[in-house]
């Protein structure tokens, strides 16, 4: 069936059926292939969107659950990639791999957006549903500071 | 010859014109005229035969292309190699770009003693096996491009210099950028010479050891720019799932293959060897279809069958035990045996540590796209060996690797997962039964399934002390899986059986001991174990590190002073373990925590952590608080890239050290998902101290050096705090609080 959707500020039509999760909508029929898929279920943060501002497991959420709602994915974060987070996360040199990196940041986004300066265990607690496997959270920490203190 | 990429056309093109020169070792390519010859990877994936060493290209633009000849997995190599080359070629850096080399080991293989010229990506040797190769290759490039302006200019060429990009003849004050000499360079049939000693001095240099560098790859990292394997996407492509066998040798029985077909959108389903392929015209129907699938087993063919993970240790223990154990023995010094039987004590201690999952955070994936007449292909995936995707495609295909185009991608983790070839494998498979390009991903559950875990390892100790307690001698007997005999089965055969990955660690050149002794003894249980970051070291060091503890507060001496008289004679080693020590302030008394050390050489880089710990008895659970590590990797190329690395490594190892462990029950993989194999979380996380041991020695490897003495150096200040000794790995809660208790 054909969903329309608003992605990125535009609005869009897909087929796909309802139950459908979010994540293959944006991934393989819209090609915003910038949200990873890491494990279907939740539980590591890779797929993460803003829906209406919150931050949402894209992998989990059905396409049709978000018929009429805003969807903003790591490409449209900022127009030319200057968010303070993104500019942090150069700044501090986050990434390795850099897998988890467009979750980790979507996820940091909807802290800043309502806590612009967080503490470190508000941090800690907000991003903790976010795996890094290569073990970048010393600098992910670092960046969103910075971001907070930088703007 | 390739389909689709004109690469005949472009072969005469360079033939006729003569800029290519074979050069014995190195060569170089000039794009003269500007992007005549198009992308480098396209015209050097030539078939081999000319001897070409084709590492750079400068074009007209004064554009550098230096061709990469590894992954980038978040080790930073996309920006460390090509940072060499330039170096030595004083390229201006932000000219600077990179290509992805093709699967040719005689041109683009890793010369490190440890690969012998394999393509590879792995063991942490890329930098140290390419330093010197990328450095002749860079002023080799530089002094032709001296040589043909000094004709040019007819000026003697010692009177030329370079600054960045540019010559300079300063006599006469004159200037051209490396570009405008690109436009009439020849390059000459035998290359100049360079010595060793005309390189750079490290005083020298301009780019290799500055911290302001900053990786090329991280920008599209932040931004969602940055392709990965499983972002790629081909005209006409279907996608499948793989409902992945439990264990090598399990085939479908039974499968439900009606129920399946009746999802809407799934197109075929066939039981393969391997498993269960769903395809389908979406991602979200053979999701929906490999999650409808109901198989069944046919185990009679696989060695794992029976193998059941937690009743295997009280076998591998028995094994180990064994005075007529078939030992292999893997280091020697002076005479273990005799010195242990005419020791004044002997100490014993049993060690033990589980399979670990990769755990990389893109499940395995690929799209292949097999040409009609079956006998060549092109594959797009992430993979830590281009060459061996090549060759894994070429043998599915039964044709040979130049028949086979791999398009790499970036890695989403590596970790020595990405060196199997699986999921390359069977993609090509399931494209040649459709003769569709097939995008095959795993799903997390199916990652699980197909793990190519470390292996489950059992340890036992011997140590003797003099009459002075002093450590006389030692025995490291470790019975496990045998890495390379899956991992590398060439070099297992001609080794006899020596497993270079998995007993990686159990020699102990840097101790003072006169009389050790390290071995092996194989189990064979057909599990597919499988390098992973810091391989043998993991638990080698684990063990090691951890009974060297028993034996310093058995004989009364603090750990650390024991750790610097057994490494007198070896300056550099000691050196970590002092600035390790000296970070954490080592005497300083804290209450409640323990302090603990550990020490591990790693390929030739050292490394030394201390752990400050405290555990909560009623759950059993460890807190690292500070973890203090210094590393001395030899010459540092990027520093803060080194700091980087360290950090990782020391996570990925708090991570197996605490709670990473695979059950395997029937041969197949318990786990399921995250839910159950739970990895390092940002709470969990230490402050994390790092520093580099300043050396000026060639680079030995980074990527994994800060993982093996992490373990170690958590049980020994678990043992400091509470004077219980933890002896499997992961120092879980419920083992904790059975070792408490």
């Amino acid at each position: 069936m054909s969903v329309a959707l608003t992605v990125n500020g535009k609005a869009v039509q897909v087929e796909a059926e309802p139950d459908t999760p979010l994540l293959w909508v944006i991934r393989e029929h819209l090609k915003l292939t910038g949200t990873k898929f890491g494990c279907g279920i939740a539980q590591c943060g890779a797929c993460t969107v803003h829906i209406d501002g919150a931050a949402t497991r894209s992998c989990v959420t059905p396409v049709s659950a978000v018929v009429g709602k805003t969807v903003v994915t790591i490409e449209a974060l900022s127009p030319d990639s200057t968010h303070p987070l993104q500019k942090a996360w150069i700044a501090e040199q986050v990434p390795q791999c850099g897998y988890c990196q467009s979750g980790q940041i979507m996820q940091a986004a909807a802290l800043l957006a309502k806590n612009p300066r967080p503490s470190r265990d508000e941090i800690v607690a907000h991003m903790n549903g976010n795996i890094c496997r290569c073990g970048t959270y010393p600098r992910i920490v670092r960046a969103i500071q910075r971001a907070a203190r930088e703007g | 010859m390739m389909e689709d990429i004109g690469m005949g056309v472009l072969e005469t093109k360079i033939s006729r014109r003569g800029f290519m020169a074979g050069v014995g070792g190195l060569t170089f390519a000039f794009t003269l005229g500007g992007g005549l010859l198009g992308r480098a990877s396209e015209v050097f994936a030539a078939p081999e035969g000319a001897k070409l060493n084709t590492w750079v290209t400068i074009g007209a633009d004064d554009t550098v292309t230096v061709m990469v000849p590894v992954a980038e997995m978040g080790q930073g190599v996309l920006t460390a190699l090509p940072l060499i080359l330039a170096e030595e070629l004083d390229a201006d850096w932000s000219k600077v770009k990179m290509e992805y080399a093709p699967p040719i080991p005689k041109l683009y293989g890793n010369r490190h003693p440890l690969f012998n010229g394999a393509m590879l990506t792995a063991a942490s040797v890329s930098v140290p096996g390419y330093y010197m190769p990328l450095r002749m290759a860079g002023a080799q490039a530089r002094r032709v491009l001296l040589d043909n302006v000094a004709r040019q200019w007819g000026v003697p060429v010692g009177e030329l210099t370079t600054e960045p990009s540019v010559v300079v003849h300063a006599k006469s004050g004159r200037r051209i950028s490396y570009g405008e000499v690109a436009k009439f360079a020849t390059v000459p049939a035998v290359p100049p010479k360079i010595a060793d000693a005309e390189l750079k001095k490290p005083s020298q240099f301009r780019l290799i050891g500055r911290a302001d560098i900053k990786r090329v790859d991280v920008p599209s990292k932040v931004n969602g720019t940055a392709k990965y394997g499983i972002d790629a996407q081909v005209p006409g492509m279907v996608y499948a799932a793989v409902f992945e066998s439990p264990m090598d040798g399990a085939k479908p029985d039974k499968v439900n293959v009606p129920d399946v077909m009746k999802i809407k959108g799934v197109t075929r389903v066939i039981p393969l060897p391997f498993g269960v392929a769903v395809f389908g015209d979406t991602v979200e129907a053979t999701r929906a279809g490999r999650n409808a699938l109901q198989v069944t087993w046919d185990t009679s063919g696989a060695t794992a069958a029976g193998f059941d993970s937690e009743k295997a240790v009280a076998e591998y223990a028995r094994h180990g035990r064994d005075p007529n154990a078939k030992a292999m023995e893997w280091f020697r010094k002076g005479d273990a045996p005799k010195a242990l039987a005419g020791a004044a004590r002997v100490m014993e201690a049993e060690y033990s540590s589980e399979h670990c999952y990769h755990a990389q955070m893109e499940p395995m994936n690929c799209i292949a796209k097999v040409a009609p007449d079956g006998q060549s292909a092109e594959v797009w995936t992430g993979t830590q060996s281009n060459f061996l995707a090549a060759l894994v495609a070429s043998n599915v295909l039964k044709t040979t690797p130049d028949k086979i185009r791999v398009h790499q991608h970036l890695l989403g983790g590596g970790y020595g997962r990405r060196i199997a070839p699986d999921a390359v494998a069977q993609a090509v498979v399931l494209s040649n039964i459709t003769k569709l390009p097939v995008k095959l991903m795993l799903t997390r559950e199916d990652d699980l399934a197909a793990a190519r875990p470390r292996p489950m390892t059992y340890h036992i100790l011997k140590a003797g002390l003099d009459g002075n307690g002093k450590l006389v001698g030692w025995h490291h007997r470790m019975v496990a899986e045998n890495v390379d005999a899956l991992a590398a089965p060439p070099r297992f055969k001609a080794t006899g059986g020596k497993d270079i990955i998995g007993w990686r660690g159990l020699e102990q050149p840097f101790y003072g001991v006169p009389n050790m002794l390290a071995e092996g003894v194989r189990e064979i249980r057909g599990m597919r174990v499988h390098p992973w970051r810091g391989i043998g070291s993991g638990y080698t060091k684990f063990a090691a590190e951890s009974f060297l503890d028993e034996i310093a507060y058995a004989s009364g001496v603090d750990p650390l002073i024991l750790r610097l008289e057994l490494t007198r004679d070896h300056p550099r080693a000691q050196a970590v373990i002092k600035a390790a020590a000296e970070m954490a302030q080592w005497n300083l008394p804290r209450s409640g925590r323990g302090l603990g050390i550990a020490f591990s050489d790693y390929h030739d880089s050292f490394s030394a952590g201390v752990a400050e710990v405290s555990v909560d008895r009623k759950t059993g659970k460890i807190k690292v608080h500070n973890y203090w590590v210094a590393v001395d990797p030899g010459l540092v190329i990027q520093p803060e890239n080194v700091h980087a690395q360290t950090e990782s490594a020391v996570v990925y190892g708090l991570s197996a050290a605490l709670l990473e462990e695979l059950t395997i029950k029937n041969g197949a993989v318990q786990a399921r998902n995250f839910n159950d194999y739970p990895v390092l979380r940002m709470a969990d996380l230490p402050e994390i101290h790092t520093r580099i041991v300043a050396s000026d020695a060639a680079p030995t490897g980074m990527g994994e050096l800060g993982v093996p003495a992490v373990a170690p150096a958590i049980g020994n200040a678990v043992f400091q705090l509470t004077g219980k000794r933890l002896r499997s790995l992961p120092m879980s809660p419920e083992r904790v609080k059975q070792a408490l208790a």
